[in-house]
């Protein structure tokens, strides 16, 4: 589990956070939703200790991400930023490698190589592995360093906006493949804005607004107009498809 | 070793066997020539390429910028001016202490110039380099000044102006041993700077300190860049050009590039010397000028060719 408690942020005077609390749950695939700003991104670096901490507690699997030595939190967690671009000239193999320096230190073994194959072919990108990132388009490029964070192999997955680059077909790829992480007994937490992947894969939906939590269940529970309409500020229709909720934003 | 390493090595054979071999007093038998002459400079020849080469690829990883190296971003200059406080404040101490004062004003110079930077827009690769050279350029300044003010200004332009090895014997060099350490520490942490090139986010979510790692890369720098400075005077472009034709070739995997870095930086050092020494025989002409035509040829060649190949 994830338990943020107390939690505020600040950046020069601007409030970006206040006092969020809330559990995310382990074995379980949780959205994060809300506007632009919302302060989702920010959310999610706290967690994962890449912006340091300046008021309440987050606790990772019962490790307080305040204390506990960074390595040791890259074997219990992987995090892939927004945005995440890279300058270096590395091949696509060798990006995603590094995903297993927190456990290996620069002595890569069997295992190690295996995982590191395993997470390429999971992201399709056995037929690029040994092109440079320089040389990929976006939405490859982002696969990559999702390969990245998956052959890290760690009990939870904070995954910044995964779909923003990715084609139809791989966004349905990728869900699946952390379904698949998620039977497998792993924790996926996501920031999305594609309500609908929310909607149909999710088992738990956090809403954001304004640096506050505005509404947390499951997606049954928040994709209502009720909830949706005050939280992006517009009209929406919500119809249910296969049992689950499908909204109808673009209409 | 990968191939690239491999075929560096052997070309390494012919160019040490070349510089053994040349030089204007002949081989005596009793091998005197050999052991205090020949076989130092070209050791010296050796380090001091590797270890620029490869403190140029990690000064590129500390700003993440293909075109900058130690001796195009201050340090160089900013060692100079420790040693020459030194000097100054206390002539007469031992070597050891003159070297930590280099290496510490060169880390400090560092340190500066990444503080100076971290403004800048990331996207704007030029930017970085025109800071070094400002920033470089006011501490040369400063250090020329000194200098002229207490006529010290033939020490200082042999520091900084004509790196050359013709004065290189046994006995002068050793120092430059230190500087080829430093440049195997850099080597056995690749893997630490080429994470650091990823991005701070990128290192911190694989659970590296970035500013322990930054620090590691200033202490290399500054140990390598000063202990050359004070040894056989600043090397240009040797740090700019070997890193930026491996990453062309071989990529950023400092893993397997690094090594092949240090190896080319050897090579072509040594193939510039031997060069000197023969273009107007029996007299030589420094390395750093040989190589300031071969070395800025090429750099514009690389400036050129950067914005197509990303
Ligand atoms: N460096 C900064 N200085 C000032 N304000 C900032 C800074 N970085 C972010 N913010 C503000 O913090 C708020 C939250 O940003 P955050 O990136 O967490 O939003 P988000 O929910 O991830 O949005 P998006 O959906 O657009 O990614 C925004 O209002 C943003 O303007
Ligand atoms: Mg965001």
């Amino acid at each position: 589990m994830i338990k943020v408690t107390d939690l505020s942020h600040r950046i020069g005077p601007a409030p970006i956070l206040s006092d969020v609390s809330l559990s995310l749950p382990a074995g379980k695939i949780t959205a994060l939703i809300g506007p632009n700003g919302a302060g989702k991104s920010t959310l999610l670096s706290l967690i994962a200790r890449l912006t340091p901490l300046q008021h309440g507690q987050i606790t990772v699997a019962g490790l307080d991400v305040a204390r506990t030595p960074s390595a040791a939190l890259a074997k219990v967690m992987a995090i892939l930023p927004q945005n995440a671009s890279v300058h270096s000239r590395l091949r696509v193999r060798d990006l995603v490698a590094f995903g297993r320096w927190p456990h290996h230190q620069g002595r890569p073994g069997p295992e190690d190589r295996a995982m590191v194959a395993a997470a390429i072919t999971r992201m399709g990108l056995d037929a690029l592995a040994d092109r440079f990132l320089d040389a990929l388009s976006g939405g490859q490029r982002q696969r990559a360093h999702l390969a990245m964070a998956f052959a890290q192999g760690t009990e939870w997955l904070l995954l910044d906006e995964p779909l923003a680059a990715l084609d139809m077909a791989h966004a349905r790829r990728l869900m699946q493949e952390l379904a698949a992480l998620r039977d497998a007994g792993k924790s996926v937490v996501l920031v999305l804005h594609e309500v609908n992947y929310a909607a149909a894969w999710a088992d738990h939906v956090v809403a954001m607004q304004n640096g506050r939590i505005v509404a947390e269940g499951p997606p049954a529970e928040v994709f209502t107009p009720a909830v949706l309409e005050p939280l992006y500020d517009m009209p929406l229709r919500v119809e249910t498809y296969a049992g689950r909720p499908l909204v109808l934003n673009h209409l | 070793m990968n191939r690239p390493a491999l075929l560096l090595a052997l070309l390494l054979v012919p160019l040490a066997g070349a510089s053994l071999g040349v030089g204007v007093a002949s081989l005596s038998g009793d091998g005197l020539v050999f052991w205090v002459s020949r076989l130092p400079r070209t050791l010296a020849v050796m380090l001091t390429g590797a270890a620029l080469a490869v403190a140029g690829v990690v000064m590129q990883q500390l700003v993440r910028n293909r075109f900058v190296e130690p001796g195009t971003t201050g340090t160089g200059e900013a060692a100079a001016l420790g040693l020459l406080t030194v000097t100054l404040i206390a002539p007469g101490a031992a070597l050891w202490v003159k070297m930590l004062a280099a290496t510490a004003a060169g880390l400090l110079g560092t340190a500066a110039f990444l503080a100076l930077i971290r403004r800048l827009p990331p996207q704007e690769v030029l930017l970085v380099p025109i800071a070094g050279l400002v920033w470089s350029g006011v501490l040369g300044a400063m250090v020329l000044h000194i200098g002229w003010q207490t006529d010290l200004l033939q020490l200082v332009g042999i520091w900084l102006m004509t790196g050359e090895f013709s004065g290189v014997i046994a006995g002068r060099y050793e120092l430059l041993w230190l500087a080829g350490l430093a440049a195997a520490l850099a080597i056995f942490a690749a893997d630490r700077f080429a994470i650091l090139g990823l991005g701070d986010g990128v290192a911190r979510g694989l659970g590296l300190n970035p500013r322990s790692v930054m620090r590691l890369g200033m202490v290399v720098v500054a140990l390598v860049t000063a202990l050359v400075m004070a040894t056989v005077g600043m090397v240009p472009f040797i740090g700019l050009v070997v890193p930026n034709i491996v990453s062309r070739v071989m990529g950023d995997n400092l893993r397997a590039s690094l090594p092949v870095t240090a190896l080319g930086g050897a090579a072509l050092l040594l193939a510039c010397d031997i060069l000197g020494r023969l273009v107007i025989h029996p007299y030589e002409i420094p390395v750093s000028a040989v190589l300031g035509v071969c070395g800025s040829a090429l750099f514009l060649w690389l400036l050129w060719r950067a914005p197509r190949h990303g």
